[in-house]
């Protein structure tokens, strides 16, 4: 026996309280580990590469839509390089549960701007460009869904119905768009804007969204408070912000995922702490004479407190690693479940090693006020109460 | 021969509120080694208080207390907390086995504080387990074990780090009169043929019978011969 195995043994004397708190932890941390990844894969994707790059919005909202003459106005304010435009078309493809973006675009423009893109095979923009029924998606949508070039992707228009009546719209594939060999977070499928603005029952000669390059990143301030100005007193007030802000803007309309993380373990953890910290306040009470034996074989009062100490550090950092366990071992299947939704969906090690340091972090809160308690015990005293 | 114990106008006054309890008062005593003292004394006497103090577990108030040539007057918890680990070995009434350890582990607890390596500590709480008779029994719990059986683990626990002192805290006040004789017998072979210095509360004459000599307390005072002059 060693003092590490006088820990485990004081930790496993009432088995089914100890298996009952170290479920309800482990249970806290499996919750934790999966919301931190559902956090993470949000903000994973808004990480973009293009810092040069200026989104312009609708001042109020970003289903606002803006008139295309805004256009060319823009591009002729000095710094401005390249535009570009996206819209959030909606649509569906054979299932609701198929869910990706679908984006009208100018394939021109758009590739110029997403310089970082690759499309293949070869030719395949030049056909984009010229075939108005043509789309090129990311690689990982094709992947997804066994699409090669050449097949007709049919998609419901779920906002946008076709002027003829129809909601149904059709698509050949004449290409695949990828970042150096990689699919995206959030892939998109591109269809031609001219081809939408022609066929779409309403909504025609409007864009979700402006994106722009810049000639010099250090202007960007100055640049969008001047798109912002030129449109100010039109009907179609803009509001510009770097690439990155607008996608975390984009995130944050299905809800700040870090605020509701934050809220629902904090919700969580407190609870555990109470439960937790008073079953090993209990657990102490039980147990004040035998700590006074020990006390009474020697045992240092500090030795005392580390053992004490040690029973809460090692329920909750093993229920930590079992919950957290659990959750990567949950995630490939979450993440293939989840992949439409939340782009990349992954409890990576990252969050096994926080999930670790917090749950040792609470081990110590819950374990210092009865530790301390069994520091000060007085022999005498103790076995008096005893 | 040095003497295990002395105690020169020893004291303990126990705080109450606003009110001060004087439980020894002026105790004088010397105990010589191989010594097996009874104390004997009505309830609230001091006979525990004084035995605490001799242990190592309680601070005196006032007076002085030496065991085995070393004042403990002005001893840390820490340092007291060692001392007793290296020199004195405590029995309790109620046995004071920790439920969750077989008998082996509760014997081989005070040596989990000394340099002995696992295999020499689980050697050396088999060789107490033997002295006491319970070689067999090492594996039981001690839920699993008799009144008696259980003092004779606590035995072997005060005997494993070979303490040259023995404190007994009414050693055979919860067994019955046949058990209390086997305890009470094998506490006089431990300090007939180990050479223990043995102090021993008891409120039974009987038990007391077993020691050497016997003292008695009263009102937080000795009032039989056997304190120094």
């Amino acid at each position: 026996m060693s003092l590490l195995g006088l820990v485990w043994a004081n930790l496993f004397r009432k088995r089914t309280r100890t298996v009952l708190t170290l479920l309800s932890v482990m249970i806290a941390f499996l919750l934790f580990a999966l919301l931190q990844a559902v956090s993470v894969a949000f903000d994973g994707g808004v990480e973009v590469d293009g810092t040069n790059r200026l989104v312009v919005g609708g001042k109020y909202s970003q289903i606002d839509q803006l008139p295309y003459s805004q256009k060319q106005q823009i591009l002729s304010l000095d710094g401005v390089d390249k535009i570009t435009h996206t819209s959030w078309f909606g649509g569906e493809y054979q299932d609701p549960k198929n869910f990706f973006a679908k984006f009208p675009v100018d394939p021109e423009s758009y590739f110029e701007v997403y310089s970082e893109l690759d499309l293949e095979p070869a030719g395949a923009l030049e056909r984009f460009a010229r075939e108005r029924t043509a789309a090129v998606v990311d690689i990982s949508l094709a992947q997804e869904y066994g699409w090669e070039v050449g097949d007709v992707i049919p998609i419901q228009g779920t906002i946008y119905p076709k002027n003829d009546g129809t909601r149904l719209w059709e698509f050949e594939l004449v290409g695949t768009f990828s970042e150096n060999g990689e699919g995206s977070d959030f892939p998109l499928f591109l269809f031609h804007f001219e081809y939408f603005n022609e066929a779409t029952l309403f909504g025609a000669d409007q864009v979700g969204n402006w994106t722009l390059t810049i000639d010099d990143v250090e202007r960007a301030d100055e640049i969008a408070n001047q798109i912002d100005a030129l449109f100010e007193n039109s009907s179609d007030p803009t509001r510009t912000t770097t690439e990155d802000e607008a996608n975390r803007q984009f995130a944050r309309q299905l809800g700040d995922m870090g605020f509701i993380t934050t809220m629902i373990m904090s919700a969580v953890f407190f609870t555990i702490i109470l439960l937790t910290g008073n079953t090993m306040s209990q657990a102490l009470r039980e147990r004040i004479p035998e700590l006074a034996v020990l006390k009474t074989l020697g045992f240092t009062d500090s030795t005392v407190l580390f053992l004490v100490l040690g029973e809460a550090l090692i329920l909750c950092v093993l229920g930590g690693a079992l919950g957290a366990g659990l959750a990567m071992f949950m995630g490939p299947g979450m993440s293939a479940a989840l992949e439409g939704v939340f782009g990349s969906f992954e409890v990576t090690p990252d969050i096994f090693v926080i999930a670790l340091g917090l749950s040792a972090a609470v081990g110590l809160l819950i374990g210092l006020l009865p530790a301390l308690t069994a520091q000060r015990l007085a022999i005498v005293d103790a076995f008096r109460r005893g | 021969m040095t003497a295990a114990v002395v105690c020169r106008g020893l004291e303990k006054t126990y705080v109450k509120g606003r009110e001060q309890v004087p439980v020894l008062t002026g105790i004088n005593l010397e105990i010589e080694q191989g010594d097996f003292l009874a104390l004997m004394g009505p309830s609230g006497s001091g006979k525990t208080t004084l035995l605490n103090l001799i242990g190592g577990l309680d601070h005196p108030t006032g007076g002085e207390i030496e065991v085995e040539g070393q004042s403990l007057g002005g001893m840390s918890n820490k340092a007291l907390a060692r001392w007793r680990s290296e020199n004195v070995g405590f029995i309790f009434q109620f046995y004071n086995l920790l439920p969750v350890l077989n008998a082996q582990r509760n014997v081989e607890l005070p040596l989990l504080l000394t340099k002995l390596s696992r295999k020499q500590r689980q050697a050396n709480a088999e060789t107490a387990l033997e002295i006491v008779g319970l070689a067999d029994r090492a594996r039981h719990k001690p839920g699993e074990l008799s009144g008696g059986q259980q003092q004779r683990v606590a035995i072997a626990r005060a005997l494993v780090a070979d303490p040259r002192l023995m404190v007994c805290d009414e050693p055979t006040g919860d067994l019955d009169r046949d058990t209390a004789d086997e305890i009470l017998e094998l506490l006089q072979m431990l300090n007939a043929d180990h050479g223990k210095t043995i102090i021993m509360v008891t409120h039974d004459p009987r038990a007391a019978d077993h020691a050497k000599r016997t003292l008695h307390m009263d009102k937080g005072k000795l009032v039989t011969a056997g304190a120094l002059a």
